[in-house]
């Protein structure tokens, strides 16, 4: 029966990021998302699991835009907090070198491993494929592909969860 | 003749050729990981200028280097915790690598969130203390470290609980005291303490107790001190119900504690039952004549 409830859940939320795909866009990342069975200590219920997974990918959207415009402003939806500042000072050091950068995540393997007792913060550990490439000055320098395990902390706002902390490093 | 030009374009070209394989390509060496707060050194080699980029979502540097040396960037420079891109351009040639700046493992900040900051007494878990442990440049600490909590109460009493961090994060549940009061609640990492006050209160009122005496055409009606199961004072404001039934008629008092009582006056009913009660909790019920 607890089987059955699980693999009904995990339908739904498989569903849920289809349909998220589905209305951003063809050009959109694959995402994997964990087995939420064992995440804690608050129950995390169905539609908090969707919101925080579709607020984090679209923070990954708007951070590539932010980025490849030089537009930290754009952070202020997404972002908030340590996160909005530390990409905020980034964005910053590239417009006053004339850089531009371009963060085009291809895929996502999301495990929530963290939602805390009174509901204020989820932290999320990601296994992210992305295409990074340089421009100076509009040319193009290169691009790489990088795999990297990101966390990610997001706090509740008054219209989505917002990503409080960033932080990527280390091999998956 | 024509052989000896022959034989001069043939040495042109393995000189040329010579060259060309001698001349060195540049060339980038990166460390796989660094610790943020420590220099980080990129090798490079070949001759000539080159400029050098590292990006990340933690900085965006550009340099123009001398091929063949070695460029080191101080914590100054890098110090955001994650994955940074280096690019070596030099004569149209780039060449590449990645590497991760971990966060250093002296924990130098932490944020403590403690949950909720008023509660009653006497409620097992009823507080839970989350925690976050970053290094000196705020960088989340992923590497397990132990965090203590403290819970202390006005009269001395401690509990204490102790927790791993888990990918930067800790947190526990601790029970509320017997005794309402203020409560210091510490959570310390690595010699990083931060503290919050809990205001535990008194719980709902229990063996609610009243008195009703003759004052002129009134009655008087004071509860005893009301007091919680744990024998706290209620807070002042808490409210009491009187109800005096009489017959048909039935008259209903709302009267807030004020220095741990509640006191009202209603008129001397000939015959009644007055009754009292707090929330959900009911007071004992004095049946009230006209000859008392």
């Amino acid at each position: 029966m607890i089987r059955q409830s699980t693999g009904r859940r995990s339908l739904v939320v498989l569903f849920a990021v289809l349909c998220i795909i589905v209305c951003v866009g063809a050009d959109v990342p694959t995402v994997n998302l964990a087995s939420m069975d064992r995440v804690g200590p608050r129950p995390l219920e169905q539609q908090t699991q969707t919101s925080v997974i579709r607020d984090y990918l679209e923070a990954w959207g708007v951070m590539n835009a932010a980025f490849q415009r030089d537009e930290p402003a754009l952070l202020d939806a997404y972002f908030i907090g340590a996160a909005r500042r530390k990409l905020g000072a980034t964005i910053h050091d590239q417009t006053g070198l004339n850089l531009q950068t371009s963060y085009k995540d291809k895929s996502h393997d999301i495990r929530i491993v963290f939602y805390s007792p009174e509901g204020l913060s989820i932290e999320l550990v990601d296994d992210v494929e992305y295409q990074v490439e340089l421009r100076d000055h509009g040319s193009s320098i290169g691009s790489q592909s990088v795999h990297a395990k990101y966390i990610a902390v997001l706090t509740p706002t008054e219209t989505r969860w917002k990503v409080r902390i960033f932080q990527s490093g280390g091999s998956t | 003749m024509r052989a000896g030009l022959t034989s001069l374009l043939t040495l042109m070209a393995i000189f040329i050729s010579v060259r060309c394989a001698t001349a060195e390509q540049p060339a980038l060496q990166a460390p796989r990981t660094a610790v943020a707060g420590s220099k980080v050194v990129l090798g490079t080699s070949g001759s000539g200028k080159a400029s050098l980029y590292i990006v990340g979502q933690g900085a965006a540097i550009r340099r123009e280097i001398q091929l063949g040396e070695q460029v080191s960037l101080s914590s100054g420079d890098l110090y955001n915790a994650g994955r940074y891109l280096v690019f070596l351009v030099a004569d149209g040639i780039t060449r590449s690598a990645q590497f991760d700046l971990l966060p250093s493992q002296k924990t130098a900040a932490i944020s403590f969130l403690a949950k909720p900051s008023r509660l009653p007494v006497n409620v097992d878990d009823g507080l839970s203390g989350v925690v976050y442990v970053f290094d000196a440049f705020g960088n989340l600490i992923v590497a397990p470290q132990q965090a203590s909590f403290e819970l202390s109460e006005t009269n001395g009493a401690k509990q204490t609980r102790r927790a791993i961090t888990s990918n930067g994060v800790a947190w526990v549940r601790m029970n509320s005291a017997p005794k309402a009061g203020p409560a210091a609640l510490l959570a310390s990492v690595g010699g990083v303490t931060e503290k919050r006050i809990v205001q535990q209160v008194a719980g709902d009122p229990c063996r609610l107790k009243m008195t009703a005496r003759r004052e002129g055409r009134n009655v008087i009606l004071e509860t005893d001190p009301v007091r919680d199961c744990a024998g706290n004072p209620v807070p002042d404001g808490t409210i009491v119900t009187f109800t005096e039934a009489s017959g048909s008629r039935e008259a209903t008092v709302d009267v807030p504690v004020k220095r741990g009582v509640a006191r009202t006056t209603l008129p001397n009913p000939p015959n009644a039952v007055i009754s009292v009660a707090a929330g959900i909790v009911m007071g004992n019920e004095i049946r009230w004549s006209d000859a008392q």
